[in-house]
């Protein structure tokens, strides 16, 4: 079972329409206690600001309920965009502490002038992997994922970064910790990759 | 590397899909929600959906037909009309689309674009410019917006409302000009270069595509740029028989790499 956390923020349809097309069994949940117990896997979207998703997490019953299952039980979640950058333990976005499971820092993209390199990177990128998962099992390294971001995620830990990205430098778009993943870019507004790497996430990824 | 972004644009006109030429003879080419399902086939780089009706009637955003679209679109969606306060920005954000189009109402009111930005954060916040240009024997070429779909002339000229959206911080600037809009002969080259001078954020034009090389050029004068267009991916011929079409990701690779 696929929990899909809920919590006012983030794609939260888009996800579920892909596993429902894949016949894959997932729930959505906004409320902490309505959490399956045949849980197997945890998404946590992500859409807006950092404090403003760091507050609702806090605030919803859900922080604790994920840290007993993500931390004491291993089970495997897949944070996306900012739901990426609160695995870290802080953000320049905000002045709230993330969650600080993955150590590192969200940064703002900082660019000279006259680069043209605008911020937010907006649209489609490729990925360069930095270590084997299964999570990319069938990923058509052209086509790429889509991103829409102006922070990016700072890993203390290089054997912690999942993938990189080029934008101006090379910078963490995915990162991976034992059962803990997240992704910068938007697997559910990714055509056929991000549907792969969803399908992986559920099915294929080592517990 | 980040490709350029090539991206339908859809009108939506009592509840049917529209196209105009120079924001006038709106002809109906449509249901909005099969187009979306052939551009998720096609796999489209990112969809802008406009409600052309809202603003100017003075009604709230559909939000019914924006959770239909929204829940069917495979790919980034950008939905615009009618948006007047973070409440509503909000709840769009909430039905899964991920960019919120913004345009009279900002416009007339920039702590609104700023509150829109803060709740949904500022990536998520597309400001939609509609420009003609104006000149007259006694002064140089200028670009003037208009608002209500290009009916009432807007207060400030361009370069004044972009520099007041630079302050504040957007995602994204979509510019739509009204003397090319459906006459499918290319951008407004000098357009893109004016505003592109004056703003670092991304920016994507609407009006004037005709042709795949139309986008082609784009790419080749401009780098990495959003290149938009409704007439181009709903017409086919010179008959303009209504069939909705988009590149493959071939065609689209060929023109990125120009």
């Amino acid at each position: 079972m696929v929990t899909i956390i809920d919590y006012g923020s983030g794609n939260i349809q888009a996800i579920s329409t892909i596993y429902r097309n894949l016949n894959i069994e997932h729930q959505v949940v906004s409320k902490a206690q309505n959490i399956s117990i045949e849980t197997s896997r945890i998404i946590l979207p992500g859409v807006g600001s950092f404090d403003q998703t760091m507050l609702s997490l806090n605030n919803s019953g859900f922080r604790s309920k994920l840290e007993s299952l993500v931390i004491s039980n291993k089970v495997p979640i897949l944070g996306i965009c900012v739901g990426m950058q609160i695995l870290a333990k802080t953000s320049e976005e905000g002045k709230l502490g993330g969650l600080g499971w993955i150590d590192g820092n969200v940064k703002k993209f900082q660019f000279a002038e006259k680069a043209e390199l605008r911020v937010p990177h907006l649209g489609w990128n490729t990925i360069e992997m930095e270590k084997k998962s299964s999570i990319f099992n069938d990923f058509e390294a052209q086509r790429g994922f889509y991103f829409i971001h102006s922070f990016y995620f700072e890993c203390a830990n290089e054997d912690e970064i999942l993938c990189k990205t080029h934008y101006g430098n090379d910078f963490v778009s995915g990162v991976q910790k034992s059962n803990i993943y997240g992704t910068q870019f938007h697997p559910e507004k990714s055509h056929i990759n991000g549907v792969n790497l969803l399908k992986n996430f559920a099915q294929n990824v080592e517990i | 590397m980040l490709r350029s972004r090539i991206i339908p644009c859809l009108l939506i006109h009592e509840n049917g899909l529209v196209k105009s030429v120079n924001f006038s003879n709106y002809k109906y080419v449509g249901d909005p929600i099969n187009a979306v399902k052939i551009f998720n086939e096609k796999e489209v780089d990112e969809l802008i959906v406009l409600d052309i009706d809202a603003s100017v009637k003075e009604v709230k955003p559909n939000f019914d037909i924006i959770r239909k679209i929204a829940s069917e679109c495979r790919m980034p969606l950008c939905y615009g009309g009618g948006i007047k306060t973070v409440e509503e920005a909000v709840e769009i954000i909430n039905l899964g689309v991920e960019k919120v189009a913004l345009s009279s109402s900002v416009l007339n009111d920039f702590t609104l674009l700023k509150e829109i930005g803060d709740a949904i954060g500022k990536q998520s916040v597309v400001v939609v410019i509609d420009v003609k240009k104006s000149s007259s024997i006694f002064s140089r070429m200028t670009y003037e917006v208009y608002t209500l779909n290009g009916k009432n002339k807007f207060k400030y000229s361009l370069k004044e409302c972009i520099k007041f959206i630079n302050e504040i911080g957007i995602g994204e600037l979509v510019i739509n000009s009204i003397d090319n809009d459906g006459l499918m002969t290319g951008y407004d080259h000098a357009l893109v270069k004016f505003v592109r001078d004056n703003t670092d954020y991304p920016v994507t034009f609407l009006g004037g595509a005709g042709e795949l090389d139309h986008i082609g050029k784009l790419f080749e004068d401009y780098g990495t740029i959003g290149a938009a267009a409704g007439s181009l991916f709903i017409f086919k011929g010179k008959y303009k028989a209504v069939l909705i079409n988009y590149p493959s990701f071939v065609d689209r690779y060929n023109l990125y790499s120009k």
